[in-house]
């Protein structure tokens, strides 16, 4: 059974690519592009893994992971925090949100990758 | 019955007792002992000196005459020691400060230690007094009429008798008074003497009231009843007359040389005043508490021709009561030594300081007052005074004497006197008063009260005939004496205190606001003035003088001991080690305060002038005073301004940090994003070529989509590093244009040449009106049509209408080109207006989707490098922006 993956991210060349890298990994890609409702999109799909892109049109990142980490089942579900920003204030913001890991944009393929089957592991 | 010889020896023996008091207190007082005669007490006991046989005879006089209009002489000074507490102290703690050693010493030094003045209130003085000191002679010889008469036993003649009583005086005030030189050092034992002498007054007042009270009659109860009513209806009281009896008597408490000699001069202790502030006013209330009571009594049991005047003794005496009588007499006797003695040291103080010094000084103008000694002649020309001042009591006594009720003459000294008033307040008060106002009220009162109340008080033709009192002198009926410009006030003493008081207050302000203030004047009266605040040493004189010099003048005139002392002190002040100081301005200022209180302000100012060099202060000592103190005030306004420079240099600088710490703050916000909108496209671009690298067997079309995609996402990369340099090129003003004159049609062509592709994709309708378009305009094309083709793309992408309308319309207004893009969207939404200019806002990015957000930020910029301005002028009816720019169509700035 293929491991699901829900990505949540507004760049659409990003969505695009890391779509392909995660389906050549034998992994389900769902994605979603806009802040909004991405939470409830999530609580839907109930993912294995979350790639959550800190930058999206209508919600911060932050606050997706806070309703996310409250949704029911989903306090454990590893997530993977995006950003294209770099700062160590954003590093510290996505751990006191409850980011399983954090990457800064733009990003290795091979360590991505390697970091979101560790975190299914 | 005691004979005439014997109350003469008893008065000789209680005259003995006074020295022996008087000198022994003046022991007391070098050794240090006996605290009690620094006491408040005897200060309060002092000033009873207020109380002469005038109060002590005259006051049964006048009730007997007049009910209750003696009470106005006991009630104004108290008003005055109640009410009035501050003036007092106020004049003693400059008496203190300044070294004041007379009324006329107060005057002069106030007005520019004005030697004229001086002379003009010790004269005014001793007129006032003369009247006074009679007075106190004919009382006691009066008194002493009463023994002899009641005991028929062979007396002198009244004037003898009067004669001899000044002699004794004269010798006693001279042995006491003139011991010590230096009138602020106080005479210690003339003071105890008279305050001995108070206590005594006090007792047999007392005594003769308790005696009348409850010897004669049976108890208050009793002397009350038989009182005749007429007293206490008298229509004397309560009217115009009895407020200037209270007037006067609260001026003479202030004015009266030996008040104030007792009050001021005499002061040892400023805290003695709050003590006398209610124990004055309580010996007052004590004093007058049995008048009445000794009228009543002398009324209803002498002979209806009794004089009243003489009632304290001639009732004792009518009554059996020798002893009672001969304290009685004694306590008249005390009333009137003391007010002579007290009188008679002060007018001798102001005449030999304020007249015979400076006649010395002038006649001996070549010499030295140091080569002389001064403090000799002072000490001769005090006596001299002294004897001169009883003398001239004891020629008008012969004069005038016998004449006239005691009351009415102590009123005319009290008038007299008074003149100094407006003066003495005004310089207390008023800056603006001025020596030339103060000799004008003086001598306009003076001369008033002389023509009014003086002059016609001589009995006789002896200065004016009746008739010419009565109708005028050569029967010009409005100078009568006692109705001036027949004004009709019927009472001659109301008549006199109205025009001398009045005129001499009008005087006074006039010519005060007429003339200006000498500078030394000036700096006079805001040593009165302000004698509570700071006292500030005199300076900026700077004069050469030998200290030997100086040390001199002291030792003449303070004595060899105590100059050396006061040397001594000053070197050490100085803090030097050998005995003499340095002639500081400060040590002649110093030097002259202390020989002003020998000597008098005046004197003190001629005298040191003369040794350190100058005449008066000179002109140029006044300019240089002036010119530092215009130095100061410069530099003071130098400082002021620079301190306000400095506050606005400091304000600047934390305006200017805090716009450097909101322009870091920007700089970090606008990097941050800056490497956001950079990461993106490079994320696509390394995520992708490493899916090319790792050489996975893609499909063809697979391959060249990922390729498009990093080359679009390059294309991107760049847009966005040519825009932010742009945006910051330009936002620094350091962009280069390209300025021609152009057609607004060619740029709004080219502009829609470039969009026209996106146009017709989107079957879009572009409208604009050619002819409002034949406009030309200085400016750069290129910028202008990169403005344009934002704006027409934003328009096409975002009005959300099919198909989208856009139109591109041009026109003037006041003189200036505008230049509309509107479409047929819902527009922008109010909360949204001011976001879009933002650099990489979301909306702004919406509205330029594909660079980074940055585009109407920098068509913003644009426009406003071509000097106008692009705004949001859209509604509900569609996005509209406007450009308006000058209408230049050469290169000379805005031709209309």
């Amino acid at each position: 059974m293929h491991e699901r993956v829900l990505l949540i991210e507004d760049e659409p060349h990003i969505v695009e690519a890391l779509s392909f890298l995660l389906t050549r990994e034998g992994l389900s890609v769902s994605t979603h592009s806009d802040g909004s409702n991405a939470a409830e999109t999530a609580a839907r799909l109930t993912p294995d893994l979350v790639i959550l892109d800190v930058m999206l049109p209508g919600k911060s990142g932050f606050d997706i992971l806070s309703e996310i980490r409250g949704t029911e089942g989903m306090a454990e579900t590893p997530v993977l925090m995006l950003t294209a920003k770099g700062q160590s204030r954003d590093r510290a913001a996505a751990q006191a949100a409850g980011a399983s890991m954090f990457m800064t944009k733009p990003f290795s393929n091979r360590e991505i990758v390697a970091n979101i089957k560790a975190l299914l592991a | 019955m005691i004979s005439f010889n014997i109350l003469v020896s008893i008065c000789l023996l209680y005259v003995l007792g006074l020295f022996a008091v008087a000198y022994a207190a003046e022991r007391w007082a070098e050794t240090g002992r006996f605290a009690i005669l620094r006491s408040p007490l005897v200060y309060t006991l002092s000033i009873s000196v207020y109380c002469t046989a005038w109060t002590f005879y005259g006051a049964v006089g006048s009730a007997a005459r007049n009910g209750l209009e003696f009470v106005a002489i006991y009630l104004g000074p108290t008003l005055v020691f109640v009410g009035w507490w501050w003036l007092l102290h106020k004049l003693v703690r400059i008496g203190r400060v300044q070294r004041i050693t007379s009324i006329a010493d107060l005057l002069s030094s106030r007005y520019g230690k004005s030697g004229g003045l001086a002379v003009l209130v010790t004269v005014l003085a001793v007129v006032g007094t003369t009247p006074y000191i009679a007075l106190q002679l004919q009382s006691m010889t009066l008194s002493f009429a009463v023994f002899t008469t009641a005991t028929g036993a062979p007396a002198p003649s009244p004037t003898v008798t009067a004669f001899y009583v000044a002699a004794g005086l004269a010798v006693f005030t001279i042995i006491f008074g003139t011991r010590n030189l230096d009138a602020n050092e106080r005479h210690h034992g003339v003071v105890t003497a008279i305050a001995v002498e108070a206590v005594v007054k006090l007792a047999a007042l007392l005594s003769v009231g308790i005696f009348v009270v409850w010897g004669v009659a049976s108890g208050p109860a009793d002397i009350f009843a038989r009182m005749d009513p007429e007293l206490l209806q008298s229509s004397q009281v309560f009217n115009t007359r009895w407020v200037m009896l209270n007037f006067l008597s609260a001026c003479a408490i202030i004015c009266l040389p030996r008040m104030f000699q007792v009050i001021v001069v005499e002061n040892s202790n400023e805290r003695h005043l709050a003590t006398a502030s209610w124990a004055f006013p309580l010996y007052l209330f004590l004093m007058s508490l049995f008048v009445l009571p000794i009228a009543i009594a002398g009324q209803s049991i002498l002979a209806p021709d009794a004089n009243p005047d003489l009632f304290v003794l001639t009732v004792p005496l009518d009554q059996g009561q020798q002893t009672l009588a001969t304290l009685a007499f004694l306590g008249g006797f005390s009333s009137a030594t003391s007010m002579v003695i007290v009188a008679s040291i002060a007018l001798s103080t102001m005449m030999s300081n304020h007249i015979v010094l400076p006649l010395w000084l002038r006649m001996n103008a070549s010499r030295n007052p140091a080569s002389d000694d001064v403090r000799d002649l002072l000490l001769r020309s005090r006596r001299a005074s002294i004897a001169v001042v009883v003398a001239l009591g004891y020629v008008y006594f012969q004069f005038n004497g016998g004449t006239g009720a005691l009351a009415s003459i102590g009123l005319i000294a009290f008038l007299g006197v008074a003149q100094v008033l407006p003066a003495l307040l005004g310089g207390l008060f008023w800056h603006s008063a001025t020596r030339p106002a103060a000799i004008a009220s003086i001598c306009t009162g003076f001369f008033i009260w002389a023509y009014t109340l003086f002059v016609p008080s001589f009995s006789g033709a002896a200065l004016m005939g009746p008739e010419a009192l009565a109708s005028g002198p050569f029967g010009i009926s409005w100078l009568a004496p006692q109705n001036l410009l027949g004004v009709g006030i019927t009472d001659p003493l109301v008549h006199a205190v109205f025009w001398s008081l009045g005129l001499n207050t009008v005087v006074f302000v006039v010519v005060s606001l007429l003339t200006t203030p000498s500078a030394i004047e000036r700096l006079q009266s805001v040593q009165f003035i302000n004698v509570f605040g700071q006292v500030s040493p005199r300076r900026g004189i700077t004069r050469s003088t030998a200290i030997e010099d100086l040390l001199v003048l002291a030792q003449r005139i303070l004595g060899r001991e105590e100059a050396m002392a006061l040397f001594r002190a000053q070197a050490r002040h100085q803090g030097k080690d050998s005995p003499l100081p340095d002639a500081t301005n400060e040590l002649i200022a110093t030097l002259e305060r202390e020989i002003a209180g020998s000597v008098g302000a005046a004197a003190a100012h001629a005298m040191m002038a003369q040794v350190t060099g100058g005449s008066e202060i000179s002109f140029e000592d006044m300019i240089a005073v002036a010119d530092e103190t215009a130095q100061i005030m410069e530099y003071s306004a130098r400082l002021e301004t620079q301190s306000k420079e400095l506050e606005q240099a400091a304000a600047q600088l934390r305006d200017a940090n805090a716009k450097l710490t909101e322009l870091g703050a920007q700089k970090d916000t606008f990097l941050s994003q800056v490497s956001h909108e950079l990461r993106t496209p490079m994320t696509s671009i390394r995520t992708f070529s490493e899916i090319l690298q790792d050489g996975d067997t893609l499909a063809p079309e697979q391959l060249n989509h990922f390729a498009t995609i990093i080359h679009s996402e390059s294309i991107r990369l760049t847009r966005l590093l040519d825009d932010i340099l742009d945006l910051s090129f330009m936002e620094n003003g350091r962009v280069q244009l390209n300025l021609e004159t152009v057609p607004v049609q060619s740029i709004i062509d080219r502009a829609l040449a470039t969009t026209q592709a996106q146009a017709n994709e989107l079957g879009a309708v572009i409208r604009r009106d050619t002819t409002a378009e034949q406009i030309t305009l200085y400016t750069d094309a290129d910028r202008l049509s990169q403005v344009l083709i934002n704006l027409v793309t934003n328009a096409l992408k975002h009005c959300g209408t099919t198909p989208p309308e856009v139109s591109v319309l041009s026109g003037l207004h006041d003189g200036k080109l505008l230049i509309t893009v509107a479409d047929n969207g819902r527009g922008i939404s109010e909360d949204d207006i001011d976001l879009i200019f933002e650099k990489f806002s979301k909306l702004s990015k919406k509205f330029t989707s594909g660079s980074a957000g940055l585009g109407l930020p920098i068509s913003r910029e644009i426009v406003k490098n071509l000097g106008g301005t692009l705004v949001y002028a859209g509604s509900s009816m569609g996005a509209v922006f406007r450009i308006t720019l000058p209408l230049r169509t050469t290169e000379t700035p805005e031709s209309a």
